[in-house]
């Protein structure tokens, strides 16, 4: 029976493109995303933001703002019953030790970067609120900051955080084997250096909520958000137990990690409490590109040495991050860094020493690629670098040195699943197809690959779990009930796909309510290339159960033996053609009192924090493999570069729609190109200078080729089926695929991002 | 505060006559939504620059936050509701659905705008032009592939009477 249970689940829905439910919502749009929802009596909140990036606030006078007719509420520091949000992170070296770092609601007597919240006001109007914020008088005396991790870490640099005694946030160290003996021994040497930007996620969705007192009471805040658990950070600013308060999360317009730290939804809080009103905020893009947190800036020193055969022996790396002027995620995302930064290569001997750095520009935090993506800009170009030392093919190499199942990554964790490098890696190259020769003379043609490795799932000593409720209805219908946050990548529309294949029923006749902290289970955030793992999890494990307890019932009427049994077209079906409708079945249930529902909770695989520097060990569940391929047009005139064909191939485990996985690649290598060639916020002593979509530029149609999707299904993840997570992996290869493609095309080494035209023709210039 | 000045225009929204009475500052993007509820126009920048607010003024796409309302009097406006034909999908909505070309779908009535206009004032589409012309419609979740795959897959079945 298990074979033919498998092949019937292997088949039928899951590994169909079927098209997403929300998907029709959205072409037609009906969907209420949460710019969209409105309340009778709403006022409109706004937000007062420092133009320093460092002052002190010797006082603020909001006496004029707060008597403008039409002003509900005018909130300083002051008016926020505990105006601290909290960042917890365990298992630093000793050095500088567990994290507890403070992030205030509402500035008190300091700012520390350009476009921190002061103040918030809620109005009748848009036109009053930003009127009242016009009326409040912020006296700032600026002090000196500091704008580069370097500067910030030599003696005498200003402190971003005077009380933390030094401007060194976080620090992750690793050393196995012995260093300094494999350098001896190596036959090849290659050192870089590598620098990244900042760059900003830029969803076309600015943050944006809506928060009203409930008619039970309940403080309840309607907001596009990653994390609806961001419930708990509301009720501790206000003081209110946590069962009072309710994070409701429509269908989000785009995340990428930029709704996992709170938004709007602790300022609506607090201004819903206040004027007992409902409250709207939306934030504008300047102030959205101004304010909210950015990807780190990576600076690197990268010191890699093979035999001649290309097996690589050692790697010395050193790695500071721009942390801004608050800890947020910052620790972690360095310690993502720090856990793949050799790649997925073995290497026997490593030293890695990273630290992130405060300094007065803009928080970085959580973006797609958490950390796992900037190393990959350095590591992918030290092998390309030792490739062409050692004359070897990049593939070759590549392949010689891949990570295999049951090795040991240098921060101690064994690698449980299959290690799909030398497929991607080949398919990836040769699905370029015969190179085609340049149109003109002035420009160059190359090729480059970049592979890479990403965590899915959260880190385990979190112990990460996720529930679910699967039920069917009298009429054979299912609802899935689950508290993940559906981003844009299709989470929902899986989840019903995963519940259909186990019911089986059509996957039309599934439906889910998803995150509502109040009326769905819980099942975490939609972040860290997790909730394909988990909540999918749940659901499998929900759906199942409730297909025991059905066929269990089924078996006594058909009397057949329940494991034999299976549902299909609405009806219960025996291996003897006897068969008996669904509905049947379901009032069967409700007569002899089985449920038609079942609840399950899937935890991940979950450990102790770890001593890097003693052994290290598990970090997390598993990781997503990748490589891409890209061929770029060089113009030896301008140094523009042009990417004529790229291909993507990840291994999925499984994919379980693969239109929404292949969208997930394209769209993460899309983002990849853009952070490779166009996207950087650029700052000034701490000034953002890109605050609109007119000065952050991230690509258009025009300047993303056709990227190739390449699925490769290994079936050894540990998602539902052997799903692997993909929200993240793909934006990992592009900005190194590139740059190696341009030292093919011009032999120019681009070690700075994003690689501008001028970046690349200065470089020529020298070159001559 | 500022010195306001009320007008009064009429227009036709997706084949229905409107007539109202606004502030002469305010947007077509703002009457849209705030004034009249039509929430399948979408702001992501107040800048002319994403295409998130797109609607079809007469045939034309324009960007809905950079048409100050007096503009329109005596004109047809039309967002994605209107595409429907009888009550039924456009056959692009239908495309975009098909070809997997909406994630977080923030883009998409915009885009399907655009898409749609170009279609229609152009026959031979390729897709270097549609990559011009939807230039200025950005997306940040697909990475456009499968929105020029539906776009050319419905600018076909028009070419060839489908």
């Amino acid at each position: 029976m298990a074979v033919r249970e498998l092949e019937h689940l292997r088949y039928r829905v899951v590994g169909q493109p079927v098209p997403r439910h929300d998907a029709w919502d959205k072409a037609l749009g009906r969907t209420a995303y949460a710019a969209d929802w409105s309340m009778p009596g709403m006022l409109i909140g706004k937000v007062l933001r420092s133009p320093y990036p460092s002052a002190r606030i010797r006082r603020i006078d909001t006496s004029r703002a707060r008597t403008l007719p039409g002003v509900a509420a005018v909130l300083t520091a002051q008016d926020v019953p505990r105006n601290t949000l909290w960042t917890d992170v365990p298992g630093q070296t000793t050095e500088v030790g567990p994290l507890r770092a403070k992030l205030c609601v509402l500035a008190e007597d300091r700012v520390r970067y350009q476009g921190e919240p002061v103040a918030l006001v809620a109005a009748e109007t848009e036109e009053l609120a930003e009127e009242a914020l016009r009326l409040i008088q912020v006296d700032y005396e600026p002090t000196p900051g500091v704008f580069d991790p370097l500067e910030a870490l030599a003696p005498g640099a200003p402190l971003v955080h005077p009380d933390s005694g030094s401007n060194l946030l976080a620090r992750w160290s690793v050393r196995t084997g012995d260093v300094a003996a494999a350098f001896g021994r190596a036959d090849v040497i290659v050192e870089g250096t590598y620098r990244t930007q900042f760059v900003d996620h830029a969803y076309l969705e600015p943050e944006a909520g809506v928060a009203w007192i409930d008619a039970d009471g309940v403080l309840t805040i309607r907001v596009a958000t990653q994390v609806i658990e961001h419930f708990r950070d509301v009720a501790e600013v206000l003081g209110l137990p946590h069962n009072r308060v309710r994070v409701i999360g429509p269908y989000v317009g785009g995340g990428f990690g930029g709704k996992e730290d709170v938004t709007v939804e602790v300022f609506l809080g607090l201004l819903a409490w206040h004027t007992k009103r409902p409250v709207k905020m939306v934030w504008t893009r300047q102030e959205s590109l101004l304010a909210r947190p950015k990807r780190h800036p990576f600076f690197m020193r990268y010191r890699t040495g093979a035999l001649r055969t290309g097996e690589l022996v050692a790697q010395e790396i050193e790695l500071f991050a721009d942390a801004g002027a608050y800890a947020l995620l910052s620790a972690l995302v360095l310690l993502y860094a720090t856990t793949v930064a050799c790649g997925p290569y073995r290497v026997p001997n490593v030293s890695v020493e990273a630290r992130a750095v405060y300094t007065n520009n803009p928080p970085t935090s959580a973006m797609r690629g958490f950390g796992a993506m900037q190393v990959v800009f350095a590591y992918e170009q030290q092998m390309d670098r030792l490739a062409r030392e050692l004359g070897m093919d990049p593939v070759d190499l590549r392949v010689r040195n891949a990570l295999r199942k049951g090795d040991r990554i240098p921060i101690g964790q064994v690698l449980e699943t299959h290690v799909a490098l030398e497929e991607v890696a080949r398919r990836a190259w040769e699905t370029l197809g015969p190179p085609e020769p340049p149109p003109a003379p002035h420009l160059r043609v190359g090729r480059g690959l970049a592979c890479n490795m990403q965590p899915y799932g959260r880190i385990v000593w979190l112990h990460d779990w996720a529930s679910a409720w699967v039920g069917f209805e009298m009429d054979g219908s299912v609802l899935i009930r689950t508290g993940a946050p559906d981003v844009g990548a299709g989470q929902a529309s899986s989840l019903c796909q995963i519940a259909a294949e186990v019911l089986g029923v059509p996957v039309e006749r599934v439906s889910i309510h998803i995150s509502d902290s109040a009326l769905t289970p819980l099942a975490g955030t939609t972040t860290a290339t997790r909730q394909l793992l988990m909540s999918g999890n749940a659901v499998l494990q929900a759906a199942t159960q409730l297909r025991d307890q059905i066929l269990r019932v089924a078996a006594e009427l058909l009397e057949a033996p329940a494991p034999d049994l299976w549902i299909e077209d609405e009806a219960v079906r025996a291996p003897g053609g006897q068969s008996i409708p669904l509905v049947r079945v379901l009032k069967e249930c409700a007569r002899v009192g089985v449920p038609r529902s079942a609840f399950a909770t899937y935890h991940a695989p979950a450990g102790d924090p770890i001593d890097l520097e003693r052994g290290g060990g598990r970090v997390f569940p598993d990781f997503t493999y990748g490589a891409h391929a890209a061929e770029v047009e060089v113009d030896t005139e301008t140094g523009a570069v042009r990417v004529r064909r790229y291909v993507a191939c990840h291994d999925v485990g499984q994919a379980i729609n693969p239109q929404s996985v292949e969208g997930q690649i394209q769209g993460g290598a899309a983002m990849g190109i853009g952070y490779a060639l166009m996207e950087q916020v650029v700052l000034e002593q701490g000034h953002n200078l890109t605050t609109s979509f007119a000065t952050y530029l991230i690509p258009s149609a025009q300047e993303v080729p056709d990227i190739t999707p390449i699925l490769v299904e290994s079936g050894e993840g540990m998602g539902p089926f052997g799903a692997r997570g993909i929200g993240e992996p793909p934006i990992g290869p592009p900005a190194a695929a590139i740059a190696n493609a341009i030292f093919d095309a011009v032999g120019v080494r681009v070690s700075e991002l994003p690689i501008r035209p001028e970046v690349v023709a200065r470089a020529l210039h020298r070159l001559e | 505060m500022r010195e306001r000045t009320e007008v009064e225009v009429s227009f036709e929204l997706n084949g229905t006559p409107r007539h109202l009475r606004v502030d002469a500052h305010r947007t077509l993007l703002s009457v849209l939504r705030d004034h009249l509820g039509v929430l399948d126009v979408k702001e992501g920048c107040s800048e002319g620059v994403c295409g998130a607010c797109t609607v079809l003024l007469d045939d034309r796409p324009v960007s809905s936050c950079l048409v100050l309302i007096p503009r329109i009097h005596g004109r047809r406006v039309t967002t994605l509701t209107g595409l429907a034909v009888e009550g039924k999908p456009h056959p692009l909505q239908e495309a975009f659905v098909r070809f997997g070309a909406v994630q977080c779908g923030f883009c998409t009535p915009g885009m399907i705008l655009t898409a749609c206009a170009y279609v229609r004032a152009h026959s031979g589409v390729t897709r270097e032009a549609l990559r011009r012309a939807l230039a200025g419609n950005l997306c940040r979740c697909t990475g456009y592939v499968k929105i020029l795959d539906a776009v050319e897959a419905y600018a076909r079945s028009v070419r060839d009477g489908g």
